[in-house]
């Protein structure tokens, strides 16, 4: 059985511009029950965090612990 | 990350703690003031600081005994008539004695109780007969606090690890095989003693919504406790006593009982009618939830709308901030508010889970299981109506005791083969290049478990179930695949999920009589106090598939009153009361 890529819209959503896993930051990914989160770099070289797999529980740890507020935790679609 | 790795790497230690959410923080912190020479390992599949039930606080202790407000005895006595008298009460006469002491250490440790004018904890009803419900204003801190005294503590945390296997030998605990959540890499741990604070089996039953971590329960609990005791030999109890929610629709969190009810808010149907006369969580509340919603006066609403401004206001401060933050989210996207419209509620899935209802691994009132030298606490343990305090108070139970066990005994020997074997079942699914993903072995196994075991149970439907949960298995077996490590934890928490979702309909078989209201309502039978009532033991066979026994409930400490024993089952508000 051959696997496709099925898209999926995530709830959780970071901005870039505030985001400063770029200076070592982690929390976010370090925090997540689910571990859900991870750091990826961007086209100009410098680091994020960002939603690798849409297993949410909407609990907001991430958002709560993240130092510059860069992180919305937003309700998953097929329950909002 | 997540880039499967080969690695093994083998530890000692004298307790080892699976699962830092709740109950095993309280274990690791007990065990190490009892014997500060042991060296203890707390060990979970996320991350301490934020895992579990309450990973961002909670609202209330909802099973609080306080010298003044309520006695052991009191206590005892309706959580037994609140689960139909198949309690083993000397774990929660126990319990209802030493919690007051385990509410002074929380406190200690900087978490605020409310209190009333005159410095007095300021405990709540809302249970059907008692005074339990104790608030906590700053709630949120709970997490924190009790990770700064495991640091101060000097109790070693390991994250990221994800238990899959207990090892036993010469007929007691052994240790536990361990797997990195983010490179596959094995960690065994060889331990004297192991205490077990896994949690619910919260990825049970789908929930309506279809997404698959849209739980009541935090969805890391994936019932890996319940299948690991299972399949090391210990006995787990009254599987088929499921728990069973009310809650929000949709967004599947708690509605309203314990923060809203002493404020006024309570239950109603489409009409706006009360039709409980108590909000508290049990079997037979559920079974009135249930037959309101199929009575054509559904759907069920959490009712607020009659409250005054300042006080829905409070409400939302306490719903909208503490336990379940994105609740506010929820309704602002909904465009629902208290003040203006009821908000619809409806059944949750299934799951196991004690700290709301009452089923799970068997222990005794030291929280030891039918293993020497395992132990269980929190919500995988079958003391009912547990909650938060009930975690607290017995995995300091556990603690104290392994750390006079760890004392007596060496590390007992096991059988490399078994290490070997569970190496080969692990990683099975990263050895094959296409199959079928976890998500959907997952999907079909919950989706299966809401067709055929959802409540009221009917023998057809339970045979099938057993049927189709047999073909998953082989797929899974023959046929999943994970591409990194992270879909190998998925992988592995499916597997736990299948185990759990086999015992619930074995249990259910088992048991040929109605009862714990909707929770176990069996259509074809009636309450037979005659021939169950008793405990119900589930533990592997000699087939690898499980076996029943009954189990005599102890003789009850607090004697209940023949007038007394129904009481759960007087909770329809009678018509005249309705109208008003
Ligand atoms: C939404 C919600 C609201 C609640 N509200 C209240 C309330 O207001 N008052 C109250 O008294 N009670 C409340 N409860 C109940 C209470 O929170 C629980 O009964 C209690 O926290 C359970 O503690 P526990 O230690 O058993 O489980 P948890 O605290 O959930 O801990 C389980 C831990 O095991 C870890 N784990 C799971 N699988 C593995 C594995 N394979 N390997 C390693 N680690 C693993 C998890 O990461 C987690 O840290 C609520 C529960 C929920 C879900
Ligand atoms: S916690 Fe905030 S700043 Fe840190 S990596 Fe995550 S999003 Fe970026
Ligand atoms: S809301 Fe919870 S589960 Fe979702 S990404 Fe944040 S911490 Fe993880």
């Amino acid at each position: 059985m051959p696997l496709v890529q099925t898209a999926t819209s995530v709830p959780v959503t970071i901005d870039d511009a505030k985001c400063i896993a770029d200076k070592g930051c982690t929390v976010c990914v370090d925090v997540c029950p689910l571990d859900v989160l991870r750091i990826k770099e961007l086209a100009d070289g410098t680091k994020t965090a960002y939603m690798k797999y849409d297993e949410c529980w909407y609990c907001m740890p991430c958002e709560a612990d993240c130092p510059t507020g860069a992180v919305t935790v937003t309700i998953p679609y097929l329950l909002k | 990350m997540d880039e499967i790795l080969d690695g093994l790497t083998q530890i000692d230690c004298d307790i080892l703690v699976i699962g830092g959410g709740t109950a095993g923080p309280m274990a690791a912190l007990k065990a190490k003031k009892k014997n500060p020479q042991a060296n203890v390992v707390l060990l979970d599949k996320a991350n301490v600081k934020r895992s579990g039930a309450i990973s961002m606080g909670m609202d209330g202790l909802n099973n609080s005994v306080i010298p003044g407000y309520a006695t052991p005895e009191q206590y005892t006595k309706e959580i037994t008539i609140a689960n139909d008298g198949i309690v083993d009460q000397a774990a929660v006469y126990r319990y209802a004695q030493e919690c007051y002491g385990i509410i002074r250490e929380l406190d200690g440790f900087g978490i605020r109780f409310q209190k009333d004018q005159n410095g007095e904890y300021d405990v709540k009803k809302v249970h059907h007969i008692g005074t339990y419900v104790l608030p906590m204003p700053n709630g949120d801190t709970v997490k924190k606090a009790l990770y700064r005294q495991l640091r101060k503590s000097r109790i070693n945390v390991v994250n990221r690890y994800m238990a899959t296997r207990l090892l036993t030998g010469e007929g007691r605990i052994a240790g536990a095989i361990c797997v990195n959540t983010r490179t596959a890499e094995f960690l065994v741990i060889r331990a004297k003693a192991v205490i077990m604070g896994l949690g619910a089996a919260g990825r049970l039953g789908l929930p309506t919504s279809g997404y698959l971590f849209g739980t009541y329960e935090n969805p890391s609990n994936s019932g890996e406790g319940y299948s690991m005791a299972y399949h090391a030999g210990a006995g787990l109890a009254n599987l088929e006593c499921y728990q069973i929610n009310p809650l929000i629709k949709d967004y599947n969190g708690p509605a309203c009982a314990y923060v809203a009810g002493p404020m006024g808010g309570y239950t109603s149907n489409a009409q706006g009618e009360r039709f409980i006369e108590c909000d508290y969580w049990s079997g037979q509340m559920m079974q009135e939830f249930y037959d309101e919603l199929q009575s054509g006066k559904g759907p069920v609403f959490l009712k607020l709308n009659h409250l005054a401004e300042e006080t829905v206001s409070e409400i939302e401060r306490v719903l909208h901030i503490v336990e379940r933050p994105t609740r506010g989210h929820f309704h602002a996207g909904r465009g629902t508010d208290y003040r203006r419209q009821m908000i619809e509620m409806h059944i949750s899935e299934i799951g196991f889970c004690s700290g709301h209802s009452a089923s799970g691994v068997f222990v005794d009132d030291h929280a030891r299981t039918t293993i020497p030298g395992l132990y269980a606490a929190g919500d995988m343990a079958n003391v009912p109506h547990n909650y938060m305090l009930g975690a607290f108070t017995h995995g300091a139970f556990a603690g104290e005791d392994a750390a006079d066990f760890m004392g007596e005994v060496d590390f007992a020997e096991f059988d490399l083969a078994d290490v070997e074997a569970e190496r080969a079942r692990v990683l099975a699914p990263t050895k094959r290049d296409d199959g079928i993903p976890p998500n959907q072995i997952e999907y079909k196994t919950r989706r299966l478990v809401n067709d055929y075991l959802q409540p009221p149970k009917v023998t057809a439907k339970m045979e099938l179930a057993q049927k189709r949960f047999a073909e998953v298995r082989e797929d899974m077996e023959q046929g999943m695949v994970a591409r990194d490590a992270h879909e190998l934890m998925r992988a592995l928490e499916a597997a736990s999920i299948l185990d759990c979702a086999d015992m619930a309909a074995s249990a259910s078989l088992y048991r040929t009589e109605s009862r714990w209201g909707l929770y176990h309502n069996r259509v074809e039978y009636a309450r037979d106090d005659e021939n169950w009532f008793c405990h119900t033991l589930l533990t592997k066979g000699a087939d690898g598939l499980p076996a029943h026994e009954k189990r005599a409930v102890e003789p009850y400490v607090v004697d209940i009153a023949e007038d007394e024993k129904d009481a759960y089952y007087k909770q329809r508000v009678d018509a005249s009361v309705a109208a008003e």
